[in-house]
């Protein structure tokens, strides 16, 4: 049984991670653009982002002062307990949301889409998001906290396959032209891509596949990994840069999620994960043992399973085998 | 042979930035302020430009810099404030209060993320004798944060919530932020955007246009969307 102030105290200490630290993959991938950028003005801005990276650090103050919009990832191992249930966890979450936002401190973000009502701690109606998946076989809980930026940089289409990967490239190329303008999506980013599902489950997958797979992370399908790669080098050869100066600094990584769809549709999302790519994990043990670290190991082969039942990889090359 | 980017010009300015100073502003030269500045965005604007409330402060007399930005600010329990991180919001959406806005408050630096169109420039900060400096990369919150020296007030924080609020800050050597705007009207961003514009058609070779099309879409690829 996880005590419920262990997560507590767990999530607290990710969200001022998340907001403090950039995560080292992302972090390499920019260094690796600076290095090679030449644009005058790209380069001038991707150092001085380098530069923030340290400041935060070192003042132990938020990389950026838009919070974005803060929002939570469980996975829960099966066979793990907690006390409380799903309720003591939630109201967990939401609650060191708000303390989180008073003492790093970070910017309330969250307000009423109508009524603008702010109660200045990035709680309200349905926020944060609180999105969860199982792991077969194991006892912890990996939470994970994501400060998504960005009023910009998203957008969805519904696709047909008669518009095949030309037009899967033509919509990703439209998103990063638009946005990239003015930096409005503040890349380089880690562009993340939902490809099939329902229209939700498009929105939703190509936000995780921005948020939740790191810097050179490829999926597992070698066809759909070739087409990460592509897409990653068509959108650096746009001739554009951080902030939308000239230069070649757009796309940090790129990652395509995929789901069964309609068999009429091929509906496409592209999310930019921006130059503040907040994300801080922590394994909680059923023993009570917290283990941190940036990658949310996230789509495990169980998430991307494909059939009726689950088969774990082992179990089913025993039988073959 | 310098790496990229070093050969930018770099100019220190102190607040209220004079005429001169602003008039000899060049875009693409990076910017470090020092003296006061304060924050005003839409819950501002409204309150003083829709709604007929006086300022809460002879902001003439104040600063002549206007930051378009919400800190990542918290009151402490002796009713002090806490600065963590500080970032510009996008400044598109403010243009229609910005006319009225350099009559009554008198600013003449604007600084902000993303810009403003070139139209605007012309139509409404040449007049004004204003420019334009937007932050850089967007998320140096952190770098600006340690710009920020103290809080001299922050009005209307009750109404209008962090967010909104009016902050005055004093800063020191506080940026960096890119001259987006000059005098004659000139726009960084537009310069680059033009320059982009002229190998989009290369980039979209071998796509092709959505089967479903969709109202109100420019298939234009130098044009912007704001
Ligand atoms: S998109 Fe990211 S880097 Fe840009 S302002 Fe928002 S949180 Fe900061």
């Amino acid at each position: 049984m996880i005590a419920i102030d262990i997560i507590q105290r767990a999530a607290e200490d990710l969200m001022a991670k998340a907001a403090i630290e950039i995560p080292d993959d992302y972090l390499a991938g920019v260094e690796d653009m600076a290095n090679t950028e030449r644009g005058d003005l790209s380069a001038f801005v991707l150092r001085a982002m380098l530069e923030n990276y340290v400041a935060a650090k070192e003042d132990r103050r938020a990389m950026c002062a838009d919070t974005g919009v803060p929002r939570w990832y469980v996975k829960i191992g099966n066979d793990a307990r907690m006390e409380g249930g799903p309720v003591a966890l939630e109201s967990t979450l939401r609650r060191a949301t708000a303390k989180a936002t008073h003492d790093v401190p970070l910017r309330p973000n969250r307000v009423h889409p109508l009524w603008r009502t702010d109660h200045n701690n990035n709680v309200g109606i349905n926020a944060p998001e609180i999105e969860y998946s199982f792991e077969p076989d194991a006892n912890w809980i990996d939470v994970t906290a994501v400060h998504k930026g960005g009023l910009f940089g998203t957008d969805y289409r519904m696709l047909f396959p008669g518009d095949g990967v030309e037009g899967i490239k033509r919509f990703f190329l439209d998103t990063l032209v638009a946005f990239g303008k003015r930096g409005l999506a503040c890349q380089p980013a880690i562009v993340g891509i939902g490809l099939g599902g329902s229209k939700d489950t498009c929105m939703t997958l190509g936000k995780q596949a921005a948020c939740l797979r790191v810097v050179g992370n490829r999926n597992p399908d070698p066809k759909i990994a070739a087409l990460e790669e592509e897409l990653k080098e068509l959108g650096n050869s746009i001739g554009m840069g951080a902030m939308g100066f000239v230069g070649s600094s757009m796309v940090v990584d790129c990652h395509i999620e995929a789901g069964y769809t309609h068999t009429g549709g091929m509906p496409m999302s592209v999310h930019c994960f921006c130059l503040s790519s907040r994300r801080a994990v922590a394994r909680i043990h059923a023993d009570g043992r917290v283990e941190t670290r940036t990658d949310p190991q996230w789509f495990t082969p169980y998430m991307r399973r494909e059939t009726v039942e689950w088969e774990s990889p082992e179990t089913s090359l025993k039988k073959s085998g | 042979m310098g790496k990229p980017g070093d050969k930018l010009k770099k100019v220190r300015l102190t607040t209220p930035v004079s005429a001169e100073a602003i008039a000899k502003l060049e875009i693409g030269s990076v910017v470090t302020l020092d003296g006061c500045i304060y924050t005003g965005r839409e819950g501002v604007y409204k309150r003083i430009l829709d709604d007929g409330t006086t300022p809460p402060v002879d902001l003439a007399a104040l600063s002549n810099v206007n930051f378009h930005c919400s800190p990542a600010a918290a009151v402490r329990d002796d009713g002090s404030y806490r600065v963590g991180a500080v970032t510009a919001t996008a400044s598109f959406r403010f243009a229609k209060w910005l006319p009225r806005w350099f009559e009554v408050s008198g600013a003449r630096v604007i600084i902000g993320k993303g810009g403003m169109s070139a139209e605007d420039y012309k139509n409404i900060f040449v007049p004004a004798g204003a420019v334009y400096l937007t932050t850089v990369g967007y998320g140096t919150g952190a770098l600006l944060g340690r710009g920020i020296k103290h809080v001299k007030a922050a009005h209307w924080l009750d109404d209008l919530g962090i967010a909104q609020a009016m902050w005055v800050f004093e800063v020191e050597n506080f940026g960096p932020f890119l001259v987006e705007s000059d005098l004659q009207g000139n726009s960084l961003f537009e310069q680059a955007n033009a320059q982009i514009a002229t190998g989009l058609k290369a980039l979209y070779a071998g796509t092709r246009p959505a089967i479903l099309s969709r109202y109100g879409e420019t298939d234009e690829r130098s044009d912007e969307l704001i």
